[in-house]
């Protein structure tokens, strides 16, 4: 039964590239992702909506979370903008986020 | 009292004057302090249908993104009042049991399921709420400190699972290759990449 097989993967994971900025300015609310496989502006439909996990251990060994979802492209190359319950920490840049298959709309 | 004399003692009164000319009927005696609200029109709220995407239909056969039963491979039987899906497994091909699954953590599939001579009119949502006596019980547990009572699935609802599921098995076992097919997870491997997926 399930408990022995592997957990279904029901996620695409994405990398975070740091935050929406200007030359001058940085815009902490808002995280650029790179969601793998996703390149082009077409592809990043699909993914609108979509709740995003960054996903920690924390001291005492729980996992914590901080959930976000896709807010739009960024640029056309496949890049979204994610806002996230709370901001994501500076040392999370380059780091590895889920982005989940819900809500769906297929 | 005549109009005038109202009138007199309290400047903000407007329409008594042109009450008394309306016609020879005596003004009236008492006049409600406030104005009286006219009743608006009154219009029944209607609880519309729930709005379900057009890729779920009764027969659909649904991938459950999350919970207990992620990855499974389940079909609708219909939408629920509340907006929720009910779906069976069927519980003997894949162990999920008659459940009502929220339509946002579901991916629809194009495999269609004749579910023509499956009635599930009984199931409704009251059918899943909780009767009284359970959560009570559920409480006093809580305060005398007794571990949690594993889930007993009662007789009655296995009996409605059998039902059910007869008719949707029979259907499930006309078509070749289904019965593996939603006894099968859903899962990404590596390479794959859900947003160019046909589902």
């Amino acid at each position: 039964m399930a408990g022995e097989k592997r957990a279904p993967r029901l996620h695409v994971d994405g990398a975070i590239l740091g935050y929406k900025r200007g030359l001058r300015n940085q815009h902490n609310s808002v995280s650029l992702i790179k969601i793998k496989g996703c390149d082009s502006k077409e592809d990043v439909d699909f993914y609108l909506g979509k709740k995003v996990a960054f996903i920690t251990k924390a001291a005492d060994g729980a996992f914590r979370v901080n959930w976000g979802k896709v807010c739009r492209h960024h640029g056309g190359n496949g890049v979204v903008r994610c806002r996230f319950r709370r901001d994501l920490p500076p040392q999370s840049i380059g780091g590895r986020v889920r982005v989940m298959l819900y809500p769906s709309r297929v | 009292m005549t109009a005038a004399a109202t009138c007199s003692f309290s400047h903000f009164v407007v329409c008594l004057p042109s009450c008394s000319n309306e016609s020879s009927q005596k003004p009236p005696r008492y006049y409600p302090a406030e104005d009286a609200k006219s009743s608006k029109s009154t219009y029944k709220v209607r609880q519309n249908p729930p709005k379900i995407r057009k890729s779920i239909t009764p027969g659909t056969v649904l991938i459950i993104l999350a919970g207990r039963f992620r990855g499974k491979r389940v079909v609708c039987l219909k939408p629920l009042e509340s907006g929720l899906l009910l779906v069976s497994g069927p519980y003997k091909i894949n162990g999920v049991p008659l459940r009502r699954v929220n339509p946002a953590y579901v991916i629809a599939t194009s495999t269609k399921v004749d579910i023509s001579k499956v009635d599930a009119a009984s199931i409704t949502d009251e059918y899943f709420s909780r009767s009284k006596d359970d959560t009570k019980e559920g409480e006093e547990a809580f305060f005398e400190g007794a571990a949690p009572k594993p889930a007993v699935v009662s007789d009655a609802r296995k009996e409605d699972q059998k039902k059910v599921d007869a008719a949707l098995l029979q259907a499930v076992a006309a078509v070749p290759m289904l019965e593996g097919y939603l006894a099968a997870h859903f899962t990404l491997s590596s390479s794959d990449k859900p947003h160019k997926m046909k589902f």
